[in-house]
């Protein structure tokens, strides 16, 4: 088991109805943690959604490791 | 240098910083809040961002531009928070010793922040409904689970 700290913004801080959680968790990749958080929070399905580990963008089979810092990132809209 | 702030973007500042002696050129982009958007009226827009990784991936275009056109100095300043009508959301600007290199960089420039900065923006409209912009999907999605 190893604990993650997850941030949320947009759409999925409002989702979550929170700007972040820390959990523990054996999800091995940043996949298996989306999914776990999705049945609890009830995320849409992560279409063109991204994911940042360590304020770095990775790939969703990167493996998580403990104290890991995720954020999954919506389609951004800026300008 | 790309920034994010929660305040009125200072553009004359900026330009300012900018100046270069070897230049004959200055490109600027200002991208406004618009009153519409795919058929509905906007009343005002909420910008969030995700600011470790967006300064970082900001400063990152900032350098590929510079790198791919022979330009002298380029800043990008994005607002976050919330914005009415007409506000400036985002500024480029660019100096460079001739002018095509300057357009073409702030192009080059505001077409990836869009396309790659983690900043979203909701819109509110003018019939109460709201959305977060190129999120149909998980907005259809969040739409139901408020009437669930």
């Amino acid at each position: 088991m190893k604990t993650i700290h997850i941030e949320y913004f947009a759409i999925l801080r409002e989702q979550a109805d929170r700007a972040s959680e820390s959990l523990i968790t054996d999800a091995a990749t940043a996949e298996a943690l989306f999914q776990e958080l999705q049945a609890a929070h009830g995320f849409a399905a992560p279409r063109n959604f991204k994911v940042a580990i360590n304020d770095e963008f990775s790939v969703w089979a990167a493996e998580l490791q403990d104290g890991d810092r995720v954020v999954f990132i919506p389609p951004v809209a800026g300008g | 240098m790309f920034d994010l702030t929660e305040d009125p973007i200072s553009i004359a500042t900026l330009t300012e910083q900018l100046r270069d002696e070897t230049c004959g050129a200055f490109v600027s982009f200002d991208g406004w809040v618009r009153n519409h958007n795919e058929g509905q009226q906007v009343l005002r827009l909420e910008y969030e961002s995700y600011q470790a990784l967006a300064v970082k991936e900001g400063d990152k275009i900032l350098a590929e531009a510079l790198q791919r056109f022979p330009v002298a100095r380029i800043a990008c300043v994005h607002r976050t928070g919330s914005l009415e009508i007409g506000d400036a959301a985002v500024w480029v600007g660019v100096s460079a010793a001739h002018r095509g290199e300057a357009f073409d960089a702030c192009r080059y420039v505001i077409d990836e922040v869009k396309l790659r900065v983690p900043i979203w923006k909701k819109e509110h409209y003018v019939d109460g409904d709201s959305g977060w912009v190129n999120c149909e999907a998980c907005a259809a999605a969040n739409h139901n689970h408020d009437h669930s």
